[in-house]
């Protein structure tokens, strides 16, 4: 029995941290923008596709034949990958969300947009990959550490440390630096900070990338956790991420981190003390209550103008 | 205001034009038959050897000039829509193959999530139905006009704990299924009840369940794991099994583990790899070692796609099959397509013996065949050899 409540605390733990890494995103852009960006999910998604075209591709011209590092594939894929979602997400700020921003146009429709670029990822992807399920390459060898009838993976341990390296990172660049600085401002008053000399696009196109690139790792990790690629895989857990984003107070880094951890144990521990049949009632019940309770999430801040 | 106009005035044209094809493509001594199929969503690979086998068949029947019915001659045509492997809109399929395409039959749809609300559709409107893959009962009860090609999960149930029993030497098991889909839920119920009525109650140790868009089954599994079965019962879909297998490894999981007839997919092995090899599931047909008809169509398949056609394939074959066996049974083409659609019904009910590739079948009175399972294990290469076949 405390064998396996432990083992659950690992499992948590991982599924927890891609929640965390999702909802950092949402966290990132909303912060800054305001902005519910509904397509994050699906950014994600596509993501995850990146990293199987492009390891494919690693493996079929470059290091065809040869015995390499799993660890080298995966330190070569993931800033490219990071790179290339990058794009995808300044691109989207760029065609969707700008040009509603400059004309003025309440926030409601940018939320609107965000959610059409999420299904146009969707069905763009469907068009191209066609719906069958694709198989991520398994890049680092799975090797299985037991001890005392605990079971960890190398890749568990991976995702782990990866959620925990992007939070301290995020704190780090949202709170020490100039540009987390200027992020802050926009938050706070995005009329006056422009007069201020601050070149707002820039930094949104900045905000973007950060939370793309979040995006990829998430999607590259999930992608060799759970190596069944289709073009839906990020819608359910990039709502998820979401909400937990919100439990945890949206707008704040820890919050969204912390929410997703939370979401991610509460998930976990009512299967093993319930029954797995009613996960998602008592999950959604269980924040439905810390909503009511407290509206603002844990660590948010209480605006009047929300979404 | 005038960008309105304008607009409004294009999208009436546009669907004037439509009307307007609509109405000219028909009169032509055909038959159309309906495919309701999932050609995208979540297991579109099903629909894909629905589509290949139906146009194989298709083949012959044209280039043989046709079908012979009461002494004339009718092509046929195959009019295939996708219903992207959801209930609703496996019904809205269902309804605009009977309304708009006036299709005499449909075969289809695959799965039972969607095959019980079509086949009440098909059975609402006497449209004859032929599900080559749903194995719920609920699809064909009290449904004349519906029928099946596959057997189905009450049988499979005992078989899967009866060899579960003998292969194992199992006196308990766990099971693992996916809580949202009929199909699972419905095998993973009639399985326990099964092995339970075997070993006692209580025989089954640990039942979890997931949900269809869960991707992590970790607890479950650790769940599963420390009730220490001697076997895992998994009733669920071969792109789930790729998500459950490497996980259940992970967790320190070294026994044995049986799947259900949703297993059978050509693209169980490249998307579950290494983990399901070793692993057994029942089945209804075994593609290695196939002999005669079987061996036939699927060497004409593998010729045409470049791939063993997996249980869905064979069985889309025999569905169809059986409904040109019931089309050359009627007496004539009235062209009253309401008329012709009982005659078809009623000439599939009188059918004494079908010689399937999946095995000779009849049906009863619920229009339910009669026929054998197959058990196959996943080999090291990746085949599906034959273990056992278990009559019912």
């Amino acid at each position: 029995m405390f064998t396996s409540l432990l083992q659950n605390v690992i499992n948590a733990l991982q599924w927890g941290s891609f929640y965390s890494m999702i909802a950092l995103g949402y966290c990132l852009v909303y912060g800054v923008l305001r902005l519910i960006n509904f397509a994050h999910g699906d950014i994600f998604m596509v993501a995850a596709y990146l990293g199987f075209i492009f390891i494919t591709f690693l493996f079929k011209y470059v290091f065809a034949g040869g015995a390499v590092s799993g660890w080298l594939v995966l330190a070569i894929t993931l800033p490219v990958v990071m790179f290339f979602t990058s794009l995808l997400g300044v691109f989207i700020e760029r065609v969707a969300y700008r040009p509603l921003r400059e004309k003025g146009a309440h926030r409601l429709y940018v939320v609107i947009t965000a959610l059409m670029v999420g299904l146009v990822l969707e069905n763009g992807n469907l068009a191209l990959f066609g719906a069958s399920s694709r198989k991520f390459p398994a890049i680092i060898q799975r090797s299985v550490l037991s001890f005392g009838g605990l079971h960890i993976t190398n890749l568990k341990v991976l995702v782990i440390i990866a959620a925990l390296v992007t939070f301290a990172f995020l704190q780090m660049v949202v709170n020490r630096t100039k540009i987390g600085m200027a992020m802050r401002a926009i938050s706070y008053d995005k009329f006056a900070i422009p007069l201020m000399g601050i070149p707002v696009n820039k930094v949104i196109v900045f905000t973007f990338i950060l939370g793309s690139s979040l995006a990829a790792v998430a999607g590259v990790l999930f992608g060799m956790s759970y190596p069944v690629l289709d073009p839906y895989m990020g819608m359910i857990i990039g709502w998820k991420a979401f909400i937990a984003a919100v439990v945890g107070g949206i707008g704040d880094i820890k919050g969204a981190f912390l929410g997703g951890f939370l979401l991610g144990f509460i998930e976990i521990l009512i299967v093993s003390f319930f029954s797995s049949n009613l996960k998602d009632l008592i999950a959604f019940l269980i924040l439905l209550i810390i909503l009511v309770i407290k509206p603002t999430g844990f660590y948010g801040v209480a605006k009047s103008t929300k979404i | 205001m005038k960008n309105r106009k304008l607009l409004v005035a294009m999208v009436a044209l546009l669907a004037v034009t439509m009307l307007f094809f609509a109405g000219c493509a028909k009169k032509e001594q055909v038959i159309k038959i309906g495919f309701n199929i999932p050609m995208t969503g979540d297991i579109p690979k099903v629909g894909e050897a629905s589509k290949f086998a139906a146009e194989m068949m298709k083949e012959d029947i044209n280039s043989a000039g046709g079908l012979e019915i009461g002494g004339k001659k009718y092509k046929v045509e195959f009019v295939y829509e996708d219903n992207e492997s959801k209930a609703e809109s496996a019904v809205a399929v269902a309804l605009k193959l009977i309304e708009q395409d006036k299709v005499i039959g449909i075969i289809g749809p695959n799965s039972s999530k969607q095959a019980i609300p079509g086949g009440e559709v098909a059975n609402d409107n006497r449209t004859p139905m032929i599900s080559p893959w749903s194995t719920n009962p609920a699809t064909t009860l009290n449904r004349p006009y519906v029928f099946r090609a596959a057997f189905l999960d009450p049988f499979q149930g005992p078989v899967a704990a009866k060899f579960g029993t003998e292969q194992f030497g199992a006196k308990t098991a766990a099971v693992l299924y996916n809580l949202d889909n009929d199909y699972s839920k419905g095998l993973a119920e009639y399985f326990t009840a099964a092995f339970e009525k075997l070993h006692g109650k209580g025989s089954v140790v640990a039942y979890e369940s997931f949900g269809q868009k869960d991707q992590d089954y970790s607890v479950q599994l650790t769940k599963i794991i420390a009730s220490k079965p001697d076997f895992i019962f998994m009733p669920i879909y071969y792109n789930k099994v790729a998500l459950a297998l490497p996980q259940a490894i992970d967790l320190g999981w070294k026994g044995n583990v049986l799947g259900s007839d949703s297993w059978g997919s050509a693209e169980l092995v490249t998307l579950a790899g290494d983990s399901v090899k070793g692993k057994y599931f029942i089945t209804h047909y075994a593609a290695a070692g196939a002999k005669g008809k079987t061996k036939e169509f699927i060497d004409r398949y593998n010729a045409a796609y470049g791939y063993i056609p997996d249980d869905v394939g064979a069985l889309s074959w025999d569905a169809l099959g059986v409904m040109v066996t019931g089309l050359k049974g009627m007496k004539e083409i009235t062209g009253d397509i309401q008329k012709d659609r009982t005659a078809l019904m009623e000439s599939i009910k009188a059918i004494k013996s079908y010689p399937g590739i999946t095995g000779t079948m009849k049906f009863d009175e619920n229009g339910d065949p009669i026929k054998e399972a197959v058990i196959v294990k996943v080999s090291d290469d990746g085949q599906f050899v034959f273990q056992k076949g278990v009559a019912p």
